[in-house]
């Protein structure tokens, strides 16, 4: 019997706005109206100075330990601008600029790095799921929200955000595993940015692109230049058709780069060369989209400058916000813990004490007579 | 002798063991190159180079899974899972099969393995990073469990567990990685694993802690002026019970510390044991200061919530007038 091959495939990888500044009018003429371009690129640089912001507030002890999103903002902003609104965004922590285009309050994201638990207070109706810090856990949520949807007959999708490192933690491969075989509405959206703190991707993944992951699933896959904004908005609407009309997941890896520490609690000139990093810093998503701008007469420099004012106005009013909300009373962590809570935890709460005596003042009196 | 912090001392003891022993292995995320996130592995890879410290795909289930196998054929793999947070995909790999083999086969394949863990609160960290989950492996058979309060008892206990047959999960306080230094012998040497050791000797009470609570004690006792006896337990599974009753027959008192929540926490146990072996000379209800039945707070509130020497100060006055 001859051998012969049973499935051949190749993984396509799409950019329409290249690090050299060409554009590919074909794919991308139309795709983006111009002000809703000018709108994304002014979302980047206020999502930019976030980070700068943060980062000065860590040093300065007025914040935790703050993930920087410097380099990778076009990604996630990039998807939130393709889906509609009652589709679900299932973050990691490195998707600002998608979150905040989706409404969540700056101030927000903030507070939770400011150890403020009321930082994932998610407004209501915003479809966001709180920032997820153990990794590659969110993926499962986005498989089963997807899965509501279809249940419902609502037309809603679940588009979830990892890491490259999270693509080796089984949850990831038991969610695409699901998704693919329940025939679920779901976008599995990687950024894979080259690094998981000071281990490269290739320790993640051997295979050349991370995209292939998805043929494993039977799902489609694609891979996109991840700083190019109109590259993942193409390959998102085509994922988002895809799931609204044929329930099918689709997996997309967005390459880009961090251009930051992994937090502001790593030194990554540990473990990456500069040289990497410079190269890197050339092909910037906000840098590439200003030349698409000015290319057009759409920007300026006047324009930047005011932009820049608005977006330090922005952040500083933010920082404020999250800076001025009233302390948190010290048995506030007592209050969420279920609908109702329960005589343990009210004896607990009332006393601020876990000794028995401490916490039955009843029984602590009794003794005293005795 | 050595001017070592908790994080050199156990950094020291690795590099020893290694040398003494070429089946010693060493592998998690972010090990090799960065020297770990809290750098207890610093310089490591440099020296035994990437074959014993090795940066591993980021999965948990994975570490654990695999270094059962290389323990099961013969290797001593130190495993590190980054932050106690995350050792929930681990969970299964530790309980169902670290903590199983030996039992299971007769002792026909045994386990070998210690696995590294920074625990605990006090540190202004994210969330999943502060947390005691120590009573889930104390509760569950066939492990080994470790807390070290001190750079010298670290690095002896941590020779120790490498050089265990059996399954070791060594908790490091993070809290307490830098807080102090200690001298520390150059030479190797083991603290045993299942031994307390008497921190301060007292007749009017007696206090059990481990971890970095052991502090908080310390400062506790002192503010007291109290002739308070201070037992810190190093291992908690199993844990030296001789010690805790030789000292409760002799004060008649005695508080349980630790920052994991109260309820079923090993501070449960303690409280049963004592109860069981000490009841005629128990002058008081054993008292429990430690952290609430409540998920571990963001940090904003994370001193509410974690035993301070106030709270343990108030157990004591309310002991002794008891
Ligand atoms: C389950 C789990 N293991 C380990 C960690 C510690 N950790 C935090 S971020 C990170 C690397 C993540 O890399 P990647 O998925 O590529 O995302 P990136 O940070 O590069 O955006 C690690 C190991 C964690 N948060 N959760
Ligand atoms: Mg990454």
């Amino acid at each position: 019997m001859p051998v012969e091959p049973v499935f051949e495939t190749r993984i396509d990888r799409l950019t329409i706005l290249d690090e050299h500044g060409r554009f590919d009018e074909e794919l991308g003429a139309g795709l983006i109206p111009d002000e809703d371009v000018v709108a994304l690129y002014r979302h980047m640089v206020i999502c930019r100075h976030l980070d700068e912001i943060a980062f000065k507030l860590q040093r300065s002890g007025r914040m935790g330990t703050y993930p920087e999103n410097r380099g990778q903002e076009a990604t996630s902003l990039g998807a939130a601008y393709a889906l509609q609104k009652k589709d679900w965004l299932v973050t990691c922590y490195r998707e600002n600029a998608g979150l905040f285009w989706r409404g969540l309050p700056m101030e927000l994201v903030l507070l939770h790095w400011m150890g403020d638990e009321r930082g994932n207070e998610i407004p209501e109706g915003l479809n966001v799921t709180p920032l997820a810090i153990p990794i590659g856990t969110q993926m499962l949520h986005a498989t089963g929200l997807g899965w509501a949807s279809k249940y419902r007959g609502d037309d809603g999708i679940a588009c979830t955000f990892f890491g490259d490192g999270a693509t080796s933690e089984g949850d990831f491969h038991e969610a695409m595993n699901f998704a693919a075989n329940l025939d679920l509405p779901v976008i599995f959206f990687c950024q894979n940015n080259s690094w998981a703190i000071s281990v490269p991707t290739r320790i993640q993944c051997s295979a050349p692109t991370i995209a292939q992951r998805g043929l494993a699933y039977g799902m489609d896959c694609i891979q996109v230049d991840g700083n190019d904004i109109f590259a993942v908005v193409k390959a998102v609407r085509d994922a988002a058709e895809r799931a609204r009309t044929n329930q099918r997941p689709t997996f997309i890896e967005a390459v880009t780069y961090r251009l930051g520490d992994h937090t502001t609690a790593d030194d990554a000139r540990r473990y990456r060369d500069d040289e990497e990093l410079e190269m890197w810093k050339l092909r910037d998503p906000m840098i590439r989209l200003r030349g698409w701008l000015d290319a057009r007469g759409l920007w300026d420099d006047s324009k930047q400058a005011s932009l820049q004012e608005e977006a330090e106005a922005h952040i500083a009013a933010a920082v404020q916000r999250a800076s001025d909300i009233e302390a948190l009373p010290p048995t506030e962590f007592f209050k969420n813990m279920y609908k109702t809570m329960p005589p343990n935890l009210q004896q607990q709460m009332s006393t601020m004490r876990t000794s028995s005596l401490g916490r039955n003042p009843e029984t602590a009196d009794q003794s005293a007579v005795s | 002798m050595a001017n070592l912090t908790l994080v050199q001392a156990i950094n020291l003891a690795l590099i020893q063991e290694m040398e003494r022993d070429d089946r010693v292995m060493i592998m998690g995320e972010d090990v090799g190159l960065n020297g770990g996130v809290f750098r207890v592995t610093e310089g490591l890879h440099k020296r035994f180079g990437e074959k014993r410290v090795v940066d591993t795909p980021l999965a948990e289930s994975g570490i654990i899974g695999t270094s059962v196998g290389l323990a099961m054929a013969g290797l001593r793999p130190i495993a590190e899972i980054q932050f106690e947070g995350f050792l929930g995909p681990a969970y299964d790999q530790i309980c169902t099969h670290a903590a199983r083999m030996r039992t299971r086969t007769r002792g026909a394949l045994t386990v070998p393995l210690v696995i590294r863990v920074p625990v605990g609160g006090g540190i202004h960290a994210p969330e999943l990073h502060s947390d005691s989950p120590e009573a889930i492996y104390t509760h569950n058979p066939g492990l080994k469990v470790v807390m070290p309060s001190s750079p010298r008892d670290a690095k002896g206990l941590l020779i120790s567990a490498i050089r265990d047959p059996d399954p070791v999960i060594f908790f490091e306080p993070k809290r307490i990685y830098r807080a102090f230094r200690e001298e520390v012998p150059e030479d190797e040497y083991t603290v045993p694993i299942g031994k307390a050791r008497v921190v301060r000797e007292g007749s009017e009470l007696t206090m059990v802690s481990w971890g970095a609570s052991v502090i908080q004690c310390m400062n506790a006792i002192e503010t007291s002026g109290r002739d308070i006896e201070l037992i810190d337990l190093r291992t908690i599974s199993p844990f030296d019970m001789e010690t805790v009753s030789e000292s409760v027959r002799r004060t008649g008192r005695a508080i349980v510390v630790h920052e994991a929540p109260l309820s079923c926490g090993l501070g449960s146990e303690i409280a049963s044991r004592i109860m069981e072996e000490c009841f005629l000379q128990l002058e008081a209800p054993v008292q429990r200061v430690t952290g609430f039945d409540t998920i571990m707070p963001y940090y904003k509130l994370e001193l509410e919530y974690l035993p301070d020497a106030e709270r343990i100060g108030q157990a004591i006055d309310e002991i002794v007038a008891y």
